[in-house]
């Protein structure tokens, strides 16, 4: 049996960051939903991208996954090798899978081609809170049970960069609490996060950088601290204001 | 002597016809899934030309009449036939044969139209942990499974409940290759309905059965994976 070391030094370490957007748009159809967005998510604290629905996040990170193609511009990724990237997405409504809860977490140790032992499991699932309910139905599990497993999944492949579309959207206050606190965890031991979320709170304890999206188009990019103390842009002002911006 | 008493006092005649039928058909489903499962998946999963068409002809092969397929088997298999060199006509391996090709369709359409509204539901999840082709058609089809089992009793009954093409293919040969369904025909006709009943009575609990283990199965499973 392989072990994690021997899984490691098999795997391309090239790093997957930074992942540059460059004039870059998407349309369904009609529907422009996002236009000539420009910006490079590098290495460093969290990048939350914020914005009211509809703004583009969720476009913004599955173009980043290449989960969908830009109709125009590029994006140019550090790694070319779309398997080869050491990154991971949680969803807002994250699949679970019809397994156990361990054997979730032991599906995306094998996809991401790691030895899927009992112990990394278990690792896992304990990074997550959940490594009491390992044998548990993975869709008999809470909604926020599932947004952790969703974590330790998206954990298992050992990502330089975490996607997250709006991971706390539908959780109560504790269940919100717990996802943050990974979150935070993750960004702790050197993983890039990029998490889209409308709630300003969230932006406020979790971000090192701001991207603020409105009607598909980046309307400002700065540090938290700044951009909430001083947003430069009126419709950024508005947002944090709390008005509604339609 | 009643249909009834035929059925409890274990009737060898009656209960030799049932292990063949039994053989035929559950042999027949096995062959079927074999073939329709993956072809079905990687129908719903893959895109080439001329996919429309062959999900219509999937689709239209539903409604297959089983003494046409038991007519194309028959020349698949006669002496003059492609396939004749290997002596199956007559035999219980034509009328496994002709009940796959009868039921394959069926296995493949539902598994494809199955597949390909999960496959919507997990595409992105899929495609964001980077799971190749192979391993999206055994993931869908694992976690599909309980479903599956559903389309697989559907082809299990449309094989046991066949008789046309069973009939052309097997010959009806008496303790060879007679069946629950070519025996019911061959008796009502004869007049002899007590054995006619009896089997009847017993086709219906066999398929009544199978559902049933198969309902437990899926319940218990449902209940231990989620």
């Amino acid at each position: 049996m392989r072990d994690s070391a021997q899984d490691e030094s098999m795997r391309d370490r090239t790093s997957t960051l930074p992942i540059v957007f460059e004039a870059v748009a998407f349309a369904a159809g009609e529907t422009r939903v996002l236009r000539n967005v420009s910006l490079s998510l590098d290495a460093g604290p969290p990048t939350v991208l914020i914005g009211p629905n509809g703004s583009g996040k969720t476009t913004l990170i599955k173009l980043a996954m290449s989960l969908l193609a830009p109709t125009a511009g590029r994006i140019r990724h550090a790694q070319a090798d779309r398997a080869a990237r050491r990154q991971a997405m949680v969803f807002q409504k994250p699949v679970m899978l019809r397994r156990s809860a361990g054997s979730n977490v032991a599906y995306a140790l094998k996809a991401a081609g790691r030895a899927a032992n009992a112990a990394t499991v278990m690792k896992l699932l304990d990074r997550v809170g959940l490594a009491a309910l390992a044998d548990r139905p993975a869709r008999r599990l809470s909604g926020g049970e599932q947004q952790r497993l969703a974590l330790a999944r998206a954990l298992a492949r050992d990502p330089e960069v975490l996607f997250l579309d709006e991971p706390t959207a539908s959780l109560d206050p504790a269940a919100t609490k717990a996802v943050e606190d990974i979150v935070a965890g993750a960004a702790a031991s050197g993983v890039k996060i990029v998490m889209s979320t409308h709630d300003l709170g969230q932006a406020r304890r979790l971000a090192g950088d701001v991207v603020f999206l409105a009607k598909g188009c980046l309307i400002e990019r700065a540090p938290a601290q700044r951009f909430f103390a001083a947003p430069a842009t009126p419709e950024a002002r508005s947002f944090v204001a709390g008005e509604l911006i339609i | 002597m009643s249909a009834l008493d035929l059925v409890f006092t274990g009737d060898p005649k009656l209960f030799s016809i049932v292990g063949l039928s039994l053989f035929v058909t559950l042999s027949a489903t096995v062959a079927a899934c074999a073939i329709g499962l993956p072809l079905g998946a990687m129908v719903a999963l893959t895109r080439f030309p001329g996919r429309n068409a062959l999900i219509v002809f999937l689709n239209g092969c539903m409604g297959l009449p089983p003494v046409v397929v038991g007519l194309l088997v028959y020349l698949l298999l006669s002496r003059s036939g492609p396939l004749g060199p290997f002596g199956l006509l007559f035999t219980p391996r034509a009328m496994i044969i002709a009940q796959a090709a009868l039921i394959t369709p069926i296995v493949a359409a539902l598994t494809r139209q199955l597949i390909e509204d999960l496959w919507a539901e997990y595409r992105d999840e899929l495609t964001a942990m980077a799971i190749g082709p192979a391993g999206r058609v055994a993931t869908l089809l694992w976690d599909a499974r309980f479903s599956l089992v559903t389309i697989a009793l559907a082809g299990f009954g449309r094989a046991a409940a066949e008789v046309g093409a069973v009939m052309i293919v097997g010959g009806n040969i008496d303790g060879f290759t007679r069946v629950m369904t070519t025996t019911i025909a061959l008796e009502t006709s004869k007049g002899d309905l007590p054995l006619a009943i009896g089997l009847g009575l017993v086709l219906i609990a066999v398929i009544l059965l199978v559902n049933a283990m198969a309902w437990a199965v899926r319940g218990w499973s449902e209940h231990h994976a989620g």
